[in-house]
């Protein structure tokens, strides 16, 4: 569990630094009247980009939990992994475009230019499209060499996450393609720019979310265990 | 010595908030049915919560029926206890009380409190609350499911829970069980971001956190609690839907049921509790957090006192929301698992007493030299106090592992976790609806009833759970449907029985007449008007009682003060609203 | 008014349960006499704080209730007497987690000299298995288990061979020495439970958890299941017979061992064969 301890530790610093800069050891009953600017109404930003932020933090919790669950489940003696198949990378490769398309949308509907944007939307949709595709040749091929869900504890992980972050994908794609369609019937960039950041914002975000599960997959942490595990013994 | 230098009251323009940029219901159904408005939203939350509550009650009679007279009722089978026990917890702790919580307390509270006009997202909390009676819906499905509901035990342990010799393991029950949690946790995503982002991005001009009731902060740090316990349910479900569906071993053993090998080989049990009590600790938390919250303002409230330590009490919340993370294993000492662990959770659990310990002391100290007025709401305060000192002390039997060893399993652990978040969270639910049905309705609920249903149900669950604790020192386990004759029992213990299940019984039939007081005064009860406590938090400031959709007419308030403004020297009502800009203090030479 | 009194009542009634109900823990009859030490200790303290806490607020309600013209005092906090409640707590928990901590660290630690036993649980009986002359146990699997060799007993070990099974019969224990309980399951999970001896533990299939404790007392005392099991929870008992030394040797040389138990299933099984 100590990948989940470590996550939310992370998250429990960013709360307690939110929590430092509202005043918690003020005296409220002494203090009368409007208080400060500063402090009429939260923050600046956005609602919906707190709340993706904080449907992210929940997000995150579930993967860490998951990878939490794969570390302790690996260290059973019946843990075989899995060859990974060179199709993961290109589909990587496919998602990390998929995220700097999205990038380049932000930075098109910053400047206004609504041409970029569409374009930019589009390439990111059908670039994640790909990946998902590519996830679920990757999984036929896996089933095809013999590596069944339920043969060793490695697969049916392996299947688990991948399947578990292509359905976050996959819901991110509704978004995606709400955002398109807006994106064509609108002819200013205002209206759907913040849109377009959130989107950018949770692409990214499951990028990270992949890259981590790829480290995991790849067996890369486990080396890295081995050596906190050596160093706590 | 004063932070903020006051604003001259004149220089403070009113809040130009743009009339409602709400979503406008345009029919019935737009308006009861799929609303958009947190109001009508938390009372959907709260009548099925309410509905499916009663449900759990039944099935708790049933249970204490066959305990209290083991031989009397054939049809309560072994298979069907196990039954009523299982869905009995799940309904009262998911179902039930974390729904109507932060569902209905904190959709109805939430916004009110914080001087918005309604959730951030209304149509996600919309579909958070369809959501959450789809999975209602698929839990009462198994009840009529070939072989009935899961019999596991709310804590759904592998691999009892999906082999054969279990009610519902290889039927529907158990399938439907995850499925109905998996639906739950998703629906409730969808509320608690709601509430976690009003309460950071929709407060009034004014409002600063630590101008915000308690009963906010309750809620507030609960759903965060939730939104990041949750998942571990979530992922211990779909684990275990997998290994039930799909036959994978991420919790399943090699396993010879009745003589036979099953095909699972090398997982790990003790990996599910580890996920299951990740989330089951945060969640007592959960649970008691709005509890601790809404018990402060109560007794605030009715003993015209600011609440005592009100910054201590902020920070008390906060930090028992971020020790609840780190003491689940306490449930687990007598598991196998690792057994240093137990010091490390030994320690943090009694850690966890201290921050509590402070609160319940603030409570108290607030009754002192107050001016207390023993309404309905308060009595339940009081009750609140009882049961809940009482459950909390019990825990620190519990908490500390080797204590623990002889109590763990034993009817000890269930007298206490009813006391601590069964009884006195549920004592708190009963006091929040007395106080503020009169803000829902605009009307007071019946003090006679209320009074016949308070003194039942409070010295009658104090009856039923005090003898308890001393059934499990006794070494009486839990989860037996019959005791049978056991050497070490003496017949006393019997009799014991009998009497709880009277006392169950006769606090079962006290809520029929609260059920009937909440319907009875909707149009009977007594004209409240809109602030018939003299409360000064913002809820009660609404210029319509009930608030109307958008709460506020034109303008939002502003805040001037924080909540606990009772009997101010010099004031000429023992009360002063939030949104009062009043004269300001200082000049009265306030310390 | 009112409402104090039965605050009150409620705080006396509760001590009165407490020092005259017949309910209170059974007779011990192991070393463990530390974890009833620390309950005890437990028990005082707590039930100070209920009585003390609880008192004070029925004070506070009788003194302080709602009169005409009587006005609340304003004392918004007092850092000082939060700050002392905060220490006293903080003693108070120390007094009880301290002695818990360390009867928790004797509890894990189990002497060099302890007999390993194992005990068995499956849906929903116990069996026991006690380590031969050669006072080792042998290995053992749930993949190997079949209705000839119940417990799953590893027959390539030699070690195993003289390894004494008792499928659904009494475990004998001889009274005075420290025995170490292996805890194995081959279904689901369970708890070895013998409310005398004080200490408990759960079978997790898959792995073989432990603990130890010395009998003290001979006689009969009853195993329950302690961790839900299924439909049959309840009726899992088994018992436990605490022998003197001589009455164990006894009794351990009457039992057959395991490659005996393997010889006459075959035999059986090679009569059943013949005809």
């Amino acid at each position: 569990m100590s990948v989940i301890v470590i996550f939310l530790t992370v998250i429990a610093g960013i709360a307690g630094w939110w929590l430092s800069q509202q005043r918690l050891m003020s005296k409220p009953w002494l203090e009368e009247g409007v208080i400060g600017p500063s402090f009429d109404t939260g923050t600046s930003l956005p609602s919906a980009k707190i709340g993706l932020a904080v449907f992210l933090a929940v997000v995150g919790c579930l993967f860490a939990l998951l990878t939490s669950a794969y570390v302790m489940r690996m260290q059973l003696p019946d843990w075989q992994a899995l060859p990974l198949p060179q199709l993961l990378w290109l589909n990587t490769g496919l998602l990390a475009l998929s995220s700097i398309a999205l990038h380049f949308a932000v930075l098109a509907a910053r400047k206004g230019s609504m041409e970029t944007v569409r374009l930019a939307l589009v390439t990111g949709g059908l670039t994640a499209l790909a990946f998902l595709f590519g996830q679920v040749v990757v999984c036929r091929e896996l089933v095809a060499a013999g590596f069944f869900l339920s043969t060793n504890p490695a697969n049916s992980f392996f299947y688990l996450l991948t399947g578990m972050h292509g359905l976050h994908i996959l819901g991110g794609l509704f978004g995606l393609g709400r955002t398109t369609i807006r994106a064509w019937e609108e002819p200013k960039t205002e209206r759907v720019r913040l849109g377009v950041e959130l989107c950018a914002m949770y692409w990214h975000f499951l990028l990270l979310v992949w890259l981590g599960l790829l480290v995991l997959l790849a067996g890369w942490a486990g080396d890295f265990l081995e050596i906190c595990r050596g160093l706590l013994n | 010595m004063v932070d903020i230098t006051p604003r001259a009251v004149d220089a403070i323009p009113p809040a130009e908030v743009p009339e409602v940029e709400l979503y406008h219901p345009r029919s019935w159904w737009t308006t009861y049915v799929f609303a958009q408005d947190a109001k009508v939203i938390a009372i959907q939350y709260a009548c099925t919560a309410l509905a499916i509550g009663l449900v759990a009650l039944v099935l708790s009679w049933l249970m204490r029926l066959q305990l209290g007279f083991p031989d009397a009722f054939s049809f309560i089978t072994p298979e069907a206890y196990y039954q009523f026990i299982t869905m009995h917890g799940m309904i009262m702790v998911i179902y039930l009380l974390t729904a109507l919580f932060l569902g209905g307390f904190g959709n109805y509270l939430i916004p009110l409190m914080v001087g918005a006009r309604d959730m951030v997202f209304p149509y996600v909390n919309m579909l958070s609350y369809w959501i959450y009676l789809l999975a209602v819906l698929v839990l009462v499905t198994s009840f009529f499911a070939p072989g009935g509901p899961t019999g596991a035990g709310w804590t759904l342990y592998p691999p009892q829970a999906i082999l054969s010799g279990t009610p519902g393991g290889q039927d529907w029950g158990i399938i439907l069980m995850l499925s109905s949690l998996i639906l739950f946790i998703i629906g409730f995503t969808m509320g608690g971001l709601n509430y976690v982002v009003t309460v950071l991005q929709g407060r009034t001009r004014g409002m600063t956190l630590m101008r915000l009731p308690l009963t906010v902060w309750g809620i507030f740090t609960a759903t965060v609690m939730a939104l990041l316990a949750f998942p571990a349910l979530f992922v211990a479900c779909v684990m275990m839907l997998f290994d039930r569906l799909l036959g994978t071993s991420f919790f399943m053993p090699a396993v010879v049921e009745m003589g036979t090998q099953l095909q699972h080989r090398g997982g790990s049990p003790l990996l599910f509790q580890h996920l299951f009590w990740f989330f089951g600790h945060p969640e007592v938390y959960i649970v008691a957090l709005p509890a601790f919250g809404i018990v402060s303002d109560l007794i605030s409230t009715h003993a015209r006192k600011n609440i005592f330590g009100y910054r201590m009490m902020v920070w008390a919340i906060v930090g028992i929301g971020a020790l609840s993370f780190v003491v689940w294993a306490h449930h687990m000492y007598v598991s196998g698992m690792n057994p240093y662990f137990g010091f490390f959770f030994a320690t943090t659990t009694l850690i966890i007493a201290v921050p509590t310990a402070i609160k319940v002391y603030n409570w108290v100290l607030t009754l002192w030299r107050g001016d207390i007025h023993l309404t309905l709401p308060m009595l339940f305060a009081l009750a609140f106090i009882v049961t809940f000192v009482n459950g909390g002390l019990t825990g620190l039997f519990l908490g500390n592992v080797v204590v623990d060893v002889p109590l763990s399993d034993t009817m000890f652990v269930v007298a206490h976790f009813h006391m601590v978040m069964g009884v006195a969270p549920i004592l708190v639910v009963f006091g929040a609806i007395y106080h503020w049905y009169p803000k829902i309705t605009g009307r007071m609920l019946n003090q006679t009833m209320g009074q016949f249903h308070f003194w039942v149900t409070f010295l009658g669950a104090y009856a039923i759970f005090f003898p308890m604790h001393y059934l499990g020192l006794v070494g009486v386990p839990r989860r037996y449907p019959e005791l049978g004759q056991t050497a070490f029992i003496p017949d006393s213990v019997h009799t014991l029985n009998a009497f709880i299940s009277i006392a169950a019984l006769i606090v079962g039939f006290a809520q029929m007449v609260f059920l009937f007081n909440l319907i009875w005064s909707i149009r009977h009860g007594k004209e409240a008007g809109g602030n018939p406590w003299r409360a000064t938090s913002l809820e009660w400031q609404t210029p319509h009682t009930p608030p109307r959709h958008g709460n506020w007419g034109k303008e939002l308030p502003v805040v001037y003060r924080w909540a606990y403004d009772y009997s101010v020297p010099g004031a000429p009502q023992d009360f002063i609203p939030q949104n009062d800009p009043g004269t300001g203090r200082t000049a009265m030479g306030m310390a | 008014m009112a409402v104090a009194l039965v605050l009150v009542l409620i705080v006396v009634g509760s001590i009165l349960f407490h020092l005259l109900s017949p309910w209170w823990w059974t007779p011990i009859a192991s070393n463990w006499g530390y974890i009833d030490d620390t309950l005890v200790i437990t028990f005082w303290i707590t039930g100070f704080v209920f009585a003390a806490v609880i008192l004070f607020m029925a004070y506070c309600v009788f003194r302080f209730r709602h009169r005409e013209g009587q006005q609340a005092a304003y004392e918004p906090e007092s850092r000082r007497l939060e700050g002392w409640l905060t220490i006293v707590t903080a003693i108070g928990v120390a007094a009880m987690l301290t002695p818990g901590l360390f009867v928790w660290h004797r509890f894990i630690s189990v002497p060099a000299d302890a007999t390993e036993i194992e005990v068995v649980g499956q849906q929903w009986q116990w069996s026991f298995r006690l380590p031969g002359a050669d006072g080792r146990l042998g290995t053992s699997d749930n993949r190997k288990v079949t209705p000839e060799n119940p417990l799953g007993v590893n027959p390539d070990d030699p070690a195993g061979a003289d390894d004494v099974v008792i499928q659904g019969g009494d475990l004998h224990l001889p009274e005075g020495k420290p025995v170490k309980v292996l805890l194995r399951s081959i279904d689901v999970l369970h708890d070895f439970y013998v409310p005398e001896f004080r200490a408990k533990m759960d079978l997790v299939p898959g792995s073989v958890t432990y603990f130890w404790f010395t009998p003290t007392q001979t006689g009969t005392f009853e195993v329950l299941c302690a961790e839900l099991c299924g439909v049959g929870h309840n009726v899992m008992r088994g018992t436990v017979i605490v022998d003197t030394p001589d009455n164990y040797q006894a009794w351990l040389q009457g039992q057959p061992t395991f490659a005996q138990m393997t010889a006459q299933n075959q035999a059986s099984a090679a009569d059943q064969i013949k005809p």
